[in-house]
């Protein structure tokens, strides 16, 4: 009887094998956000995607459920794909250590420089400060309590960023303005500030927008990934006078539509379009390794469209916004840090 | 029937001589058939939920071939079934002989913690030392630290009697914030970060790798002489040792135990501490084998799936080995059938606990599958 049962198996397992197609095929790991993240994960994954719909490539990827899994999971993909890419500066080890056991392999990381640079691996990072930077101005130009938040997920560069450039922001919007609007939750001297500690956490969302809200903040960017959703909720219950979302990565008003309205826009992260940019690079052949800076100049970074919250925004405010940008382009002003 | 004396005693031997033979057969079903029918069971159930939520036939097909290669398909699926199953097997030993001794220590997740940190502690600190010195005394610094950490759960149940369910978990959750608070010491961090990582095992304290030479990307290590000297350790310490016979007595029938004049505290403690010390030899055999470093995360959860190992196991040493590699592999090959199927990493999870259902209930399998088993002998003669 066991062996029938077990002959039985067998032969579903053999009738539902296929031969895979030799198409040109893209990797993702993904950090242990998920690739349906609504923001750094998906971001980098709607890249790839892009690909695949527009060369008609395959594309494959891992979700990371702990840090463990960073080695095995790059492993599984090694002769598998034609570039890999991982998702994330904690995956910076990792890559490293698989690149140089696999000199014939293309990999790509997202978040990672490394100095001196892999002769198989593109580092993609952003320069987020940039676009943290207008967030800060635009939001304390918006600010009904004077008092702005913002949180990170771990105290890494990639996230920090986001912060350095918001509190700049921030600064500069006083100067201007001889206004005294103050960012709770960082300090670009001291490089500390607040941290969830997880990206994965909604609940720790929630509870860090609930204090920066009873401490004033009636403006919150968190910078952690999924955690933030949480943030939304508790926006989306106090409602959109009270406190507002500052999305990060994606354009969180079309990845997170359920509490879309309480997003006052998003600091973009495009890391979409830089892998894209390195996957048709390792499909044309012109892939070296090195970096890849996303900038406001090359909408590697920018602020997302302010959707529910266009008229809102004074048009003078825009039009600072937009010469800001002009600005920091051009270099006349530097986003400090 | 009436038949003479010599007969009727043969028919006595005879029928006990059969008995034996049953009980044999019996546990030969729930060791190899049950496990067999409880993952065609769990598959078939999988299946179904794959195909409520939208998943074709093909795909499904094609994740089970995946499951199988990814698990021991190839020799770089064993190596990675092999490597996922070296912490879960220490730490689910620690936790079996508790299991045996009375004890339901839910601390190996922290205990692995502590014991991991230690190791990579201990072996960046003496980087000079030679690998035969560094390895050995790196992962009895784990041990050691492991075993005082569930010794403070094993001291709190024998002086107040505390629960020690209670007292591990909160222990755990200690764990975790002192795991992040010592990775931030300038001492223990490594530098240029500003995340909490510790500084890297130097390359003398890393076990070394038992399959490099056949291809770098294979991870096995030397853990794997660990858990096997492991195994066999808890098998005499339990069975052939006094104070193994102590734990399960104390483990039986406690008030027995103590009336037979055994020290209930010290047993509590002891067992305890054992249970920690193999923990915390779990956590150092993952920083010292395939991490190198201590990170917030590091534990993964292999102290609560070494919970469910050590139950399936049936907390015996050579169960808890097979349970390993059971999970070692439903690891491994998950991670396959993600690659080649595409298949969302959470309904892998839910394959996986099935599978663990099936084999955990015996009597259901039983039920459902009748005719693969031997019927159980009816009463009278």
């Amino acid at each position: 009887m066991t062996f029938l049962s077990k002959f039985g198996l067998a032969a579903a397992l053999v009738a539902g094998s296929v031969t895979a197609a030799s198409a040109f095929t893209a990797c993702q790991v993904t950090d242990v956000g998920g690739i349906d993240d609504a923001g750094f994960n998906q971001t980098a994954w709607k890249g790839l995607e892009d690909v695949k719909t527009s060369d008609g490539i395959e594309g494959r990827f891992l979700e990371s459920q702990a840090e463990t899994d960073y080695a095995p999971n790059i492993n599984s993909f090694i002769g598998q794909c034609d570039v890999i890419i991982t998702v994330g500066f904690l995956m910076g080890d990792a890559t490293k250590a698989a690149a140089e056991a696999n000199p014939d392999q293309k990999f790509s990381i997202v978040d990672f420089a490394y100095d001196p640079t892999i002769p198989n691996v593109v580092g993609q990072v952003y320069a987020t400060n940039q676009g943290g930077f207008l967030a800060g101005y635009l939001a304390a130009g918006m600010s009904k309590t004077g008092v702005l938040g913002t949180f990170g997920g771990i105290n890494i560069p990639p996230v920090t960023d986001f912060m350095d450039g918001f509190v700049h922001g921030a600064n500069l919007y006083n100067e201007r303005h001889g206004t005294e609007v103050t960012v709770l939750g960082w300090n670009p001297e001291s490089k500390e500030g607040l941290f969830t500690g997880n990206f994965e956490s909604l609940d720790d969302g929630r509870a860090f927008a609930q204090n920066l809200y009873d401490e004033g903040a009636d403006i919150v960017m968190p910078v952690a990934g999924p955690v933030g959703l949480g943030s939304a909720a508790l926006a989306d219950e106090l409602g959109t006078d009270a406190l507002k979302i500052i999305g990060v990565d994606a354009d969180q008003y079309m990845t997170d539509t359920e509490k879309q309205h309480v997003y006052l826009t998003s600091v973009l992260k495009r890391m979409d379009a830089t892998v894209t940019q390195v996957i048709k690079s390792a499909m044309d052949g012109s892939f070296a390794g090195g970096l890849v800076v996303g900038t406001l100049e090359n909408d590697g970074v920018g602020l997302a469209p302010y959707h529910a919250f266009e008229d809102a925004v004074p048009a003078e405010l825009k039009a600072e916004i937009e010469e800001i940008k002009a600005g920091i382009i051009d270099g006349s002003i530097t986003v400090g840090g | 029937m009436s038949t003479s004396i010599g007969k009727r005693e043969l028919d006595e031997t005879g029928r006990k001589l059969l008995e034996r033979a049953m009980r044999g057969r019996e546990e030969f079903e729930d060791l190899v058939i049950v496990p067999i029918f409880a993952v065609i069971v769990a598959l078939i159930l999988g299946a179904l939920v794959m195909l409520a939520t939208g998943v074709d036939l093909e795909t499904i097909g094609r994740s089970f071939v995946a499951l199988a290669k990814g698990s021991f398909g190839s020799i770089n699926a064993v190596s990675e079934t092999l490597t996922s199953a070296i912490p879960l097997v220490l730490a689910g030993l620690g936790l079996g002989l508790g299991f045996r001794a009375g004890l339901f220590n839910i601390g190996a997740e922290g205990q692995i913690l502590m014991g991991g940190l230690a190791a990579a502690i201990f072996a960046f600190s003496f980087p000079g030392l030679p690998s035969f010195l560094l390895i050995p005394l790196a992962l009895i610094a784990g041990a050691l630290v492991g075993a005082i950490y569930a010794g403070i759960a094993g001291v709190l149940k024998a002086a107040t009697g505390a629960h020690e369910v209670i007292t591990t978990i909160m222990l755990n959750l200690s764990s975790y914030l002192i795991l992040i608070y010592m990775l931030k010491r300038p001492y223990v961090q490594v530098a240029g970060r500003s995340d909490p990582v510790s500084k890297s095992v130097p390359p003398a304290g890393e076990l070394p790798r038992l399959l490099d030479w056949l291809d770098p990307n294979l991870r096995l290590h030397a853990g794997l002489f660990l858990m096997l000297a492991a195994v066999a350790f808890v098998w005499w310490v339990l069975f052939r040792s006094k104070i193994g016979f102590a734990f399960r007595a104390s483990g039986a029938n406690p008030d027995a135990a103590r009336y037979a004049g055994m020290k209930s505290g010290l047993i509590i403690v002891a067992a305890m501490a054992s249970a920690g010390a193999l923990a915390g030899l779990a956590g150092a055999a993952q920083v010292q084998g395939v991490l190198w470093r201590a990170t917030p995360g590091f534990s993964a959860g292999i102290g609560f799936d070494a919970i469910a190992l050590a139950l399936l196991g049936r907390s015996h040493p050579v169960g808890i080995l097979f349970a390993g590699i059971l999970f070692g592999g439903l690891e491994a090959g998950g991670r396959q059938m993600q690659v080649d199927a595409g298949v969302s990493i959470d309904l892998i999870g839910i394959i996986q606990a099935l599978i663990i259902v099936f084999i955990a209930a015996p009597l259901l399998v039983r039920a459902l599958f009748p005719w693969g088993f031997a019927r159980a002998p009816k009463g009278g003669k």
